[in-house]
């Protein structure tokens, strides 16, 4: 462990800290920067919505979908936006039972992350169906018909995964907002604001009865949302490995995906805290330790995901199977092969720069590969999807996928969509935890 | 409507155009109207289109008020019921096949018919509910669709007939409701009744009386119709100096040539392939449904093919063909060559064959060799099986080479054992080709003052050199056409009379052999279209009469002649019930051939050996348009072409070496790519200056040098499905290149370009010779053996893929408590299919399975249920080793794939087996379609179903559920069939019969390579084939366990080729 530098700046005190963060929420100006943002992201959400609604009215073969590649960017996006979501629950939750402090500075905003990507992920899965306005038929109501949906289809399992992920990560991050609500409530000077938070704030006194309550709920949630770290991407990835598609049906998928997931949410958790630190001179906040410790473990699943890729191969191979060998030589030499490398140079070679302990103290750098590596796991779930469907087992069905303008519009509406809800976010909520960044100043240290 | 527009006079406004075009024509000279296009120049024309199309109106700025809308609703509602108020004729137009005691609602009643093609009738069995035909099969009553006489003993054959029909007659459905059709009766696009028609024509006829009809012209395509006949001899008499032509382009002058050329008369020939055991194919494509008497000829040729326990041998099919086709995929050997040395080569043949011939010393073995074409091995073998091999001359082929076939098959003795000679089917045989010549030079000589087109469409598919341009039609005074469509030459003449669909009229038509076969329709016109003996009756005195009294009276005269003596009113009904009139199929008759083939030899072997350099180029008709006629067919435009996979359009198919000539480099790289569709285009220029752009498709086993284009494509007024001047045009008209004396092929053709690429929507991309690592035969999809290995190789034939499940197996054999316990699967004989594509058309007939168009094909879209994949096998792109087809439908796995993974139920393993598809539950997460190895699901991506046009609501088979938007659907085994049958089955008391319930791709297919039925039953047809040591399984290794499985492909090569 090098990193020596401190997890907050030394000079900060209970009161400055909360100075600090709230003043952006109620004190500070709205930078135009950040209304330019919110308007190109808030346009880019109406993308989202046009697109949503000539896919309702006209059809989903809008999108570039067919047969044999009857999935195509929509699912790849689903599994994308998910995978995002992964480093606000991983930070949350098992970085506070492994106690590990630094998580303070940035579970907030990691959290906030993996709401908002929940919520586009949680788009494409319905409106990816042919008819999406019996999105509600995979739910199990009680129904005249007195049919259940089927408990034997992985997308069935996703229904439950992903909603409990969702409604978790909603609480978790409600609860670890009602403190910093009181703050908010009591900080205020306009009126609504007051009666909003005040409201938000479920009437928090911080008494040290709610305190012990907060505390033993909020490790209870952690709890909660620990397996989901594993279980969400895991049975996301039991989408394909269930699947009898050379290039799905592989017993690897569960790790090779979780480790993904985090690798990927690592990766968007620096690609917006750098410029956001920077922006709102969160740096006493956010500090270099932050960005090594996260490169760290970007590192570190990106290697586990490397492996992944690896056995794949191997298994291509090994397996001595016709199906899996041409899987893996289609990958390689077929019509898709330049994303198969450029998946390779984005996630296997672009990250190993953070061996160097330059590169992950250089912002610039870090945030150039975390880009990559976003990129590179948009690539990974494009390979995994399509090329796998568009030369299967019968080469007479054998096809090519083209995404349409549609397929892109609602991409790109969904990055709107979520960069609305993020802007929105750091607009109103402070975007860091500020009780929990009083916990770790060296004046919270109490000797015993 | 607004007020302004009210004042509109539309008489008014075109009377002013009218005059408008006539003040132009001193000045113009020659200048006349042809089409809206031309007149819409002027701005008052332009305002009078915009009115009178409702499209173009301004709908939505119409103020509609109340009082106008209450009266258009009036109006409407009365023109709605006046259609229903059509009283059925008197005729009995109904006398059953199936006799229910009367028609029951929701039960389908057959009649039968025949569907007319090149003159010749395809007899159908036509379903009726309610009063509307929804689907055609075979005629199973008909003498052509008997069982055939091989073997005599046959477990496996059904001795029924066959229900077996071809993909054309089965489209011809959607033909008949198709919305395109002309609807109205016209004089110059004015809309006009039947008896102004009438009138004119009466008035123009007092005029030719003194002429003794010497202005009058009648042109048709191919008639057999002796009703139709009758009337044209009577007509005749009074109108001595009236002629009559007839052409269609895809006629077989050269097989009547080559029949003059060697018995000195035209005969018809006909063949019995189940008697054969060697035969020869001279180019001919007798497996595709282009070939009158496929049908038949199909049928007989597989069971000459089909092995069991006590046949153990096949016949044996050797092709020599100028460009892939059916015929040669099945054959145990193929040699593709140059058209220009068929002569020679059937010359060698000939010679070889015992026929002497006087011109043997012309014969370049040599060049003849350098084709590797054993000709002595095959000669031997055709000599060791005298009076028991056939030599067919494919019609593409000069006349000499027919008449070079009919000298092998009398030097082989199979004259009258399996070639037979007729008298020429036509009414009047004629070579077309001169008749054309004939009417065109009359026309040009301003002889014709009536010329009455009656079916065909001369403008568009005439030869180059005798194109029917407008100078030369408008020297005709007053030109008739009485057609389907208003096409390119009813867009040339004063009076377009729509022509009623075979299922609307009365007539009569001869099938291949001569069996006259009765039109009977099923439905009154839609469009108020007339047939020809309505058109003909005018010319004659009694104008009026009705075409079923033409029928019935003309069939009245003629009972005796063929020696019944019944009363005639019991014959006449049994004849229609049966859909022929018995004994009318030709006598056979004897030809000798006529010693002097020499001197012809030698001037086709003189004239084949000038053929100028540069590429020969080969005309066929298209295997899914024909000549053009189907055009308008979506189904047949999206129905894949049997080779190359290619839909809505035609190509130039050209060999990988060729390719690589003409388009300066392989498209490799595209093919690396997936884009295989994306091809080059290049000009072909032929000698004559002719010049077409189309796009180059590489097929395997193309001859090199040799380019070969289908008819029938680049319609201008085909229709909104075949093309439309407003509308992109679909395919290349290559009708421009082809000339009179040169109809099938020619030489010395230079290629241009490439210039630019085109977009080709093919279901299936040549995948299958890109990597010999990963090749098909790999993956053993398709089977095949030879018959040696059969009998003699090892017994690895029958492996079993166990694998253990998670899931608990069903149990077919106790489903409920007195369930008849059926559990249904198919066998499908891969020796018998010859990729004629019939199950396809035949599942999309009954199974209301949408056309989807051509940009969601290039996307992958399609939605047949049933397939026809072809492969080709070997590794040398210009030299496969072998063609294969392989139809395929849903396999309904008992382990299926498909259904654990599906949410919400939607697709569910039914008590007998069948894999259903549910879908009203289905939301369309498409996990099916992904999950499903075989990729037999087909999904709406869209509202695929055109739910609007009245006429397809008529057309649609009420026991299937038309899909809407978001929901997959695939092959269901035709549950509503199955259905069908159990409540018959379960009325009677007993259990479904072997072969009771059959599919629709099973009905249709002619070689019986279907086989449906129940597996629990140990001696059903099908049990007895899966029981088969050639029975296996589609990617069995997946332990799907399919319910559909495969029976490997025998050939039968010579082992003295290598």
């Amino acid at each position: 462990m090098h990193s020596t530098a401190p997890v907050i700046d030394p000079g900060l005190t209970f009161a400055s800290v909360t100075d600090k963060i709230s003043s952006i929420v109620l004190k500070r100006k709205t930078s135009l920067a950040w209304f330019f943002g919110f308007a190109i992201s808030f346009a880019l959400f109406q993308l989202m919505l046009l697109t949503i609604t000539n896919l309702v009215f006209v059809g989903i073969g809008l999108w570039g979908v067919n047969v044999p590649v009857a999935w195509g960017v929509d699912i790849l996006n689903f599994v994308w936006w998910i995978g995002i979501g992964h480093a606000g629950t991983l930070i949350s939750a098992i970085l506070l039972l492994l106690r590990q402090r630094w998580r303070t500075s940035i579970n907030r905003f990691a959290e906030a992350m993996t709401l908002f990507a929940v919520a586009q992920a949680g788009m494409y899965p319905i409106f990816h169906l042919g008819r999406p306005w019996l999105m509600y038929w995979l739910f199990p109501y009680p129904n005249t018909m007195g049919i259940w949906p089927q408990f034997r289809s992985p997308l069935m399992w996703d229904v439950f995964a992903v909603s409990t992920y969702a409604t978790v990560s909603a609480m978790f991050w409600f609860v670890g907002l009602i403190p910093d609500f009181a703050t908010l409530r009591d900080r205020a000077r306009s009126k609504p604001f007051q009666i909003l938070y005040g409201m938000l704030a479920m009437g928090w006194r911080g008494s040290a009865r709610h305190w012990h309550r907060y505390e033993m709920a909020y490790l209870l949630l952690a709890g909660l949302a620990t397996p989901l770290v594993l279980s969400v991407h895991t049975i996301v990835s039991f989408d394909f490995a269930v699947g009898i598609i050379p290039g799905w049906h592989a017993t690897i998928f569960p790790p090779y995906f979780v480790a993904g997931a985090i690798y990927a949410g690592f990766a968007m958790v620096l690609l917006l805290t750098i410029p956001l630190r920077r922006f709102y001179g969160l740096e006493g906040f956010i500090t270099m330790r932050h960005m090594h410790n996260m490169a760290k473990v970007m590192l570190a699943t990106g290697l586990i995901v490397g492996y992944g890729y690896i056995m794949e191969a191997f298994f291509g191979w090994y397996s001595g199977n016709k199906y899996e060998r041409f899987m893996i030589w289609n990958r390689m030499h077929g019509p898709y092969s330049l994303y198969y490398w450029a998946l390779i140079l984005c996630n296997i070679i672009a990250p190993q720069f953070l061996w160097i302990k330059k590169v992950r103290s250089n912002l610039l750098a870090l945030w150039v590969i975390s880009f990559i590596v976003s990129i590179g796991m948009w690539l990974e779930r494009f390979v995994i999807v399509v090329t796998s469907l568009h030369r299967d087992y019968l080469p007479s069905s054998w096809g090519m996928y083209e995404p349409t303008q549609w397929d892109w519009g609602m991409f790109i509406g969904t990055i709107g969509f979520f960069f609305t809800l993020l802007f929105l976010f750091i607009r109103f909520l402070p975007m860091i935890s500020i009780f929990e960044m009083r916990t770790i100043l060296p004046e919270a240290e109490v000797e015993e | 409507m607004s007020e302004s527009d009210r004042h509109i006079n539309f008489k008014l406004m075109r009377d002013h155009i009218l005059a408008l075009q006539d003040a132009e024509q001193p000045r113009g000279g020659k200048k006349y109207w042809r089409s809206l296009e031309e007149l819409a120049d002027t701005p008052q024309f332009r305002e009078f289109v915009a009115r009178e199309f409702p499209q173009q109106a301004e709908g939505w700025n119409d103020p509609v008020e109340r009082r106008t809308f209450l009266k258009l609703m009036g109006a409407s509602l009365a023109l709605a019921g006046l259609t229903g108020c059509v009283f059925q004729p008197p005729e009995k137009i109904v006398p059953y096949v199936n006799q229910p005691e009367e028609q029951v609602p929701g039960k389908a009643l057959f009649y039968a018919s025949a569907a007319p093609l090149l003159g010749l009738a395809t007899p159908v069995l036509v379903r009726s509910n309610e009063g509307r035909p929804t689907k055609i099969e075979g005629n199973p009553d008909h003498p052509n669709n008997r069982p055939v006489d091989f073997p005599a003993e046959d477990p496996y054959r059904d001795p029924r007939g066959s229900s077996a029909t071809d993909i054309f007659s089965q489209a011809s459905i959607l033909s008949l409701y198709d919305p395109d059709r002309s609807q109205t009766l016209t004089y110059r696009e004015d809309i006009r009744t039947w008896t102004a028609f009438v009138g004119e024509i009466r008035v123009a006829l007092e005029e030719q009386r003194a002429k003794q009809g010497g202005g009058i012209r009648f042109f048709t395509e191919t008639i057999t119709s002796p009703s139709l006949g009758a009337m044209m001899n009577e007509l005749r008499t009074t109108f001595p100096q009236a002629k009559w032509h007839q052409y269609e382009p895809a006629n077989r002058d050269n097989a009547r040539a080559g029949a003059v050329m060697a018995f000195g008369q035209p005969v018809n020939t006909t063949y019995k392939f189940d008697l054969a055991q060697r035969i020869l194919s001279l180019d001919a494509d007798f497996l595709s449904p282009v070939m009158p008497g496929y049908v038949r000829y199909s049928r007989e040729f597989i069971a000459r093919r089909r092995v069991s326990e006590n046949i153990r041998e096949m016949n044996r099919l050797y092709v020599i063909e100028t460009t892939p086709s059916n015929t040669g995929a099945m054959a145990d050997h193929t040699w593709t060559v140059k058209p220009s040395l068929m002569v020679a080569i059937a010359a060698f043949l000939a010679a070889g064959s015992g026929q002497t011939l006087g011109a043997e010393t012309q014969l370049d073995v040599n060049a003849l060799n350098a084709e590797g074409i054993p000709l002595d091995v095959i000669t031997r073998d055709l000599q060791q099986y005298r009076g028991a091999s056939i030599v067919i001359a494919g019609d593409g082929q000069p006349p000499i080479v027919h008449a070079l076939a009919h000298a092998m098959n009398n030097a082989l003795g199979n004259v009258g054992k399996t070639v037979f000679y007729t008298d020429p089917l036509e009414i009047n045989s004629v070579d077309q080709r001169q008749s054309l010549q004939e009417l065109v030079n009359d026309l040009d000589a301003g002889l014709v003052d009536l010329l009455v087109i009656m079916g065909g469409n001369p403008v568009y598919n005439a030869p180059a050199d005798l194109r029917f341009t407008f100078e030369r039609m408008q020297k005709a005074k007053l030109r008739v056409h009485l057609s389907e469509y208003r096409d390119e030459t009813s867009e040339f003449c004063h009076w377009h009379v729509p022509a009623a669909h075979y299922l609307e009229s009365w007539g009569d038509a001869r099938s291949y052999d001569g069996t006259v076969t009765i039109v009977q329709p099923l439905i009154q016109p839609l469009y108020d279209g007339k047939t020809p003996h309505e058109l003909l009756a005018v010319f004659s005195d009694q104008y009026d009469r009705r075409p079923y009294d033409i029928v019935r009276t003309f069939w009245q005269g003629e009972q005796a002649k063929t020696g019944s003596t019944t009363d005639f009113e019991t014959w006449w009904r049994q004849s229609i019930h049966d859909g022929f009139i018995p004994n009318t199929a030709f006598q056979t008759k004897t030809v000798s051939v006529q010693a002097n083939l020499g001197s012809p030899l030698q001037s086709a072997l003189q004239s084949s050996r000038t053929a100028g350099s540069g590429f020969e180029l080969v005309y066929r008709p298209d295997p899914s348009v024909y000549d053009g006629r189907f055009a308008n067919n979506g189904w047949l435009q999206e129905l894949p072409k049997p080779l190359t996979k290619v839909t809505w359009d035609n190509v130039a198919i050209v060999s990988p070496n060729t390719a690589q000539q003409i388009t300066g480099g392989p498209k490799q790289e595209n093919a690396k790519k997936g884009r295989e569709n994306y091809v080059p285009t290049v000009d072909l220029v032929t000698q004559q200056g002719a010049r077409v752009r189309v796009p180059v498709w590489v097929m395997p086993g193309q001859p090199d040098g040799v380019i070969t284009v289908h008819l029938g494509y680049g319609r201008r007024l085909a229709g909104r499905v075949g093309g439309a001047a407003t509308e992109e045009q679909v395919g290349f008209d290559v009708y421009h290149l082809r000339t009179s004396w040169e109809p099938w092929f020619t030489t010395g053709v230079r290629v241009e370009g490439p210039n630019g690429s085109h977009v080709i929507a093919t279901t299936q991309l040549h995948f299958n010779l890109e990597d010999p690592n990963f090749s098909t035969e790999q993956r053993d999809i398709v089977r095949s053996e030879t018959l040696e290995e059969f009998l003699h190789g090892d017994k690895h034939h029958d492996e079993k893929h166990e694998h253990p499940s998670i899931y608990p197996e069903y149990d077919y054999k106790n489903q409920a408590e007195n369930a008849p316990n059926y559990a249904w699967g198919m066998a499908i004989d891969l020796n018998n299919c010859i990729g004629c594509n019939g199950c396809t058309i035949a599942c999309q007939a009954e199974n209301n399975i949408p056309v989807v168009g051509k940009t969601e094909v290039i996307r992958s879209r399609e939605m047949h249920w049933i397939r026809v994949d072809t492969y080709f096998s070997g590794f040398d792109p210009n030299n496969p080793k072998g063609i294969n087809f392989m139809p395929v439908p849903c396999m309904h796995c008992e382990n299926a794939p498909c259904e654990p993974v599906c949410p919400v139920h939607a697709t569910v393993h039914s008590a007998e087996g069948l894999n259903d598809m549910v879908y009203n539950r289905c939301v369309g997460t498409k996990y099916c379609s992904n999950n499903c190895p075989y990729k037999v699901r087909r999904f709406n991506f869209f509202l695929y179903q055109d739910w609007d046009t009245p006429t397809y609501q008529l057309m649609r088979n009420p026991e299937v559920t038309v899909r809407s938007r978001g929901v997959m659907e695939k092959c269901t085994y035709c549950v509503q069939r199955i259905q069908n049958g159990k409540i018959q089955a379960e009325l009677e008391d007993r259990r479904l019969r072997d072969g009771e319930v059959v599919t629709a791709c099973q009905a249709v297919c002619p070689t019986e390579a279907i086989v449906f039925g129940d597996i629990n039953d140990p001696n059903s047809r099908v049990s007895k084939l899966k029981a088969s040591e050639r029975n296996y399984s589609l990617l069995g290794e997946l332990n799907t366990k399919p319910r559909t499985t495969y029976l490997t492909q025998l050939k039968n090569p010579n082992p003295e080729i290598k």
